[in-house]
């Protein structure tokens, strides 16, 4: 024992990553074939980051899947494969457009196709026999995810049973499930949206030029700044305006909105996020706002 | 090699607490209060609270709506599992593990207290201390969790009456000795009202300790895991021989394809380059050569850190041994006896087979003896007793006996909340059935503690 110097607690940062980077390790090591969601988003950004630090000086032992919409940011698609290379990982694309080009997916009425990506998603799972998922998701963006596990059991059709969820103690993970079965993980569980950005500056990790403050064509629709785009044309009446804009989030095109913002830097985004008075996806998702329990819905289906 | 910029985090500790109470305790008010008065509201979830608060005909927000989590939880009105929030002031993050009181009220509690380093404890002030504290407080005893708070709740609705809280506070500081818990304070709260939750209140005068967010902002945060011997399962061998170097290990110059360590977390104490180590189970010494981490290496690796390991020499280690200190380091076990929460609906019974996971090892196991469970139906001054039983129910806290397949290295839990606890899990369908801690009950080795079951290891 080394009594003699005093041990400061870790800061928070230290002990989160360090927490993370355990789960990251205990799903390599007892799961036969894992694979990453990686969207170029924030969260799934640092999440691979903390996976190259967490097998460091070995490669990232898996691949990465991003279930495209067909409806992203063009920004955002350069980024994730300039990411990809320079993290040194692989990455498998599932594409909703495929399956809607062969008939296998219908266009919602409301052209929103966030919800069409839980078929490929499972297809991807089944097809690669996965039986681990890593997601991206923190238990702070909604209230159904508050009571998610890190270690979510999923059954063969991708669902999720919240009242059924296994009692995760300690810290020791437990991934065993039945053929057929999946577990999606998640490694920052105990993250909040402000520690994402505190680590993206403390860590300078790279991101999509589109969470910083640019100006874009945008319409104010219920109260959600809409970008006017090919897949998000005008509507009559829309009032088209340039603004200074950023997006917390960097999902579908069809359903992501903009908020109004200078910040530049990631000093200022956590400024702003830190003064903010909305949750990030109260914000910017619109298909939250479908019904009060959408995301729960969602989950169970199969979705993250 | 030169170590990359530090994590810039003002210096701000992380600090996790889970909460207990029965129900109409007002937990889920106290929760959403906390929430609330340190602004981790914001304003489209507050919308949504007050739209189904008016909806409810309520005549304000109702605060609890802002911890119901799932539908079926809004539908009834209770809630049914371990939720997580997160809040945070300048000094500290917080990661609150919400445990329902209600049905699994066990289950829940132990799942969020086995974390916790603070287990924030309701009463209803009209009613003082009663069978579920008592259940919760023996629950916190068990699983070592460092302080105690006790919320005296709605103490608006005993005129902010100072006898009340004293004669409450006195019974729950007779409780916590009989219980063997040692760090304990109680405050006077009215969560509706926001008495002393984050705000000091004007009316309770009598009452001159800190507010709940004021203790939780101070209270010592330093980990039980640092003061104790070092330990650390090994998570897995880094050996990228066969594969490139990863782009980020390319730019250090000295890294080779050679590299051997052994990454993992250090679960309790420290370890520095330079320390001998013992490799459990098969006991073969070796001495640090580096610490190493992607942001450089480091002299000195204290409990809570994820880092990789490096040996002068060149001995066998693989995925579920532990690196343990060698002073008193632990024993390997075929025979291990522990107290064990059952968390699952299937019964436990004498000759089970069972798997246990300990660290990062799992082992097949059998229960070779259920030698009694806890009588948590605690009646005013007395202590828990142990009752003859031969299985073990959902939420039963009982005594089991296990013989191992393979040895493991299981420290005590009364010195090692980490690598003194295993859970049980069903061999079939992978479940996780059992929460247990080796060795001692810490219960029972209380000053006034009540007798062991007789059959022991």
């Amino acid at each position: 024992m080394n009594q003699l110097t005093p041990v400061r607690p870790l800061t928070e940062l230290q002990a989160l990553e360090s927490e993370s980077i355990h789960i990251l390790r205990e799903v390599a090591a007892t799961f036969a074939s894992p694979i990453m969601l990686f969207s170029g988003g924030k969260d799934s950004v640092v999440m691979l980051h903390l996976a190259a630090k967490a097998f460091w000086p070995a490669p990232v032992p898996f691949g990465l899947l991003h279930v495209d919409t067909g409806h992203n940011f063009p920004e955002v698609l350069s980024y994730r494969d300039e990411a990809v290379e320079f993290y040194g990982a692989t990455l498998k694309v599932a594409s909703v457009q495929d399956y809607i080009d062969d008939g296998r997916l219908r266009e919602r009425p409301d052209g929103t196709r966030n919800p069409l990506q839980t078929v490929p998603l499972l297809d991807a799972i089944q097809t690669g026999k996965h039986d681990a998922v890593f997601g991206g998701g923190r238990r702070d963006e909604e209230r159904a995810r508050a009571k998610e596990r890190v270690f979510s059991m999923r059954d063969e059709f991708g669902q999720w049973e919240p009242r059924n969820q296994r009692p995760e103690l300690w810290s020791l993970y437990n991934g065993r499930h039945l053929p057929g079965e999946h577990v999606r993980v998640f490694p920052l569980s105990n993250w909040t949206e402000l520690d994402i950005w505190d680590y993206i500056e403390a860590e300078k990790i790279a991101l999509p030029t589109i969470y910083y403050a640019h100006e874009r064509d945008v319409t104010e629709r219920d109260g959600m700044w809409i970008a006017i785009t090919e897949v998000t044309p005008a509507r009559d009446g829309d009032q088209i305006e340039s603004r200074s804009v950023r997006y917390r989030t960097v999902g579908d095109m069809s359903c992501t909105a903009a908020v109004l913002s200078n910040a530049n830097t990631v000093a200022d985004v956590i400024t702003e996020v830190g003064l903010s008075q909305l949750t990030e996806r109260g914000a910017t998702r619109a298909d939250d706002r479908m019904s009060e329990a959408a995301m729960e819905d969602r989950k169970r289906e199969g979705y993250f | 090699m030169a170590a990359r910029t530090p994590l810039r985090t003002g210096g701000r500790t992380l600090l996790r607490l889970a909460t207990a109470g029965s129900v109409d305790d007002g937990k889920s008010t106290l929760v959403g209060r906390l929430l609330f008065d340190t602004n981790s509201v914001l304003s489209d979830t507050l919308d949504h609270v007050e739209k189904v608060s008016k909806r409810k005909g309520l005549a304000r927000a109702d605060l609890a709506l802002l911890t119901d989590g799932l539908r079926a939880e809004r539908e009834q009105g209770i809630t049914i599992d371990v939720a997580y929030r997160y809040f945070a002031t300048p000094a500290r993050k917080f990661i609150l593990a919400d445990c329902p009181g209600h049905v699994q009220y066990t289950r829940n509690t132990v799942t969020g207290s086995s974390t916790a380093d603070v287990i924030v404890l309701l009463v209803d002030a009209r009613n003082g201390v009663v069978e579920q504290t008592r259940r919760h407080l023996a629950v916190a005893s068990l699983l070592r969790v460092p302080h105690v708070i006790l919320v005296v709740n709605k103490i608006d609705l005993v005129d902010y009456s100072e006898d009340v809280f004293t004669a409450i506070a006195t019974d729950f500081a007779m409780l916590a000795r009989s219980l063997g818990v040692a760090d304990t304070h109680c405050i006077p709260v009215s969560a509706t009202e926001g008495d002393n939750v984050v705000t000091r209140s004007t009316r309770t005068p009598w009452y001159d300790g800190p507010t709940v967010l004021g203790y939780l902002e101070t209270v010592d945060d330093t980990p039980l895991a640092v003061g104790a011997e070092f330990r650390f399962p090994v998570q897995h061998v880094v050996r990228p021989q066969n594969a490139p170097l990863a782009p980020w290990a390319a730019r250090i110059p000295t890294m080779d394809g050679d590299y051997r360590g052994y990454a993992g977390k250090v679960e309790s104490g420290r370890v520095r380059v330079g320390e001998e180590i013992v490799v459990l189970p098969r006991g073969s010494r070796a001495t640090i050569e580096a610490i190493d981490t992607p942001d450089g290496p480091l002299k000195i690796a204290v409990a809570g850190q994820s880092v990789v390991l490096r040996l002068t020499s060149d001995v066998d280690v693989s995925r579920g041994d532990i690196f343990a200190a060698t002073d008193a380091p632990p024993a390997p076990l075929r025979e291990v006896t522990a107290t064990v929460c059952w968390l699952a609906e299937r019964e436990l019974t004498i000759g089970a087979r069972v798997l246990v996971q300990h660290g990062t090892a799992i082992t097949k196991a059998i229960v070779r003896s259920i030698d009694g469970t806890l009588d948590l139906d605690l009646q005013p001054g007395a202590v828990p007793s142990w009752q003859d039983a031969d299985t073990l129910r959902l939420n039963d806290i009982g005594r089991i006996r296990l013989t191992l397949a393979t040895p493991l290295p299981i420290d005590s839990y009364r010195e090692h909340r980490a690598t003194g606890a295993f859970i049980i899990v069903d061999d079939s369908d992978g479940w996780t059935l059992g929460a247990a801690m080796a060795g001692s009950t810490p219960l029972t080795a209380s000053s006034n503690g009540c007798a062991q079951p007789g059959r022991g290891a």
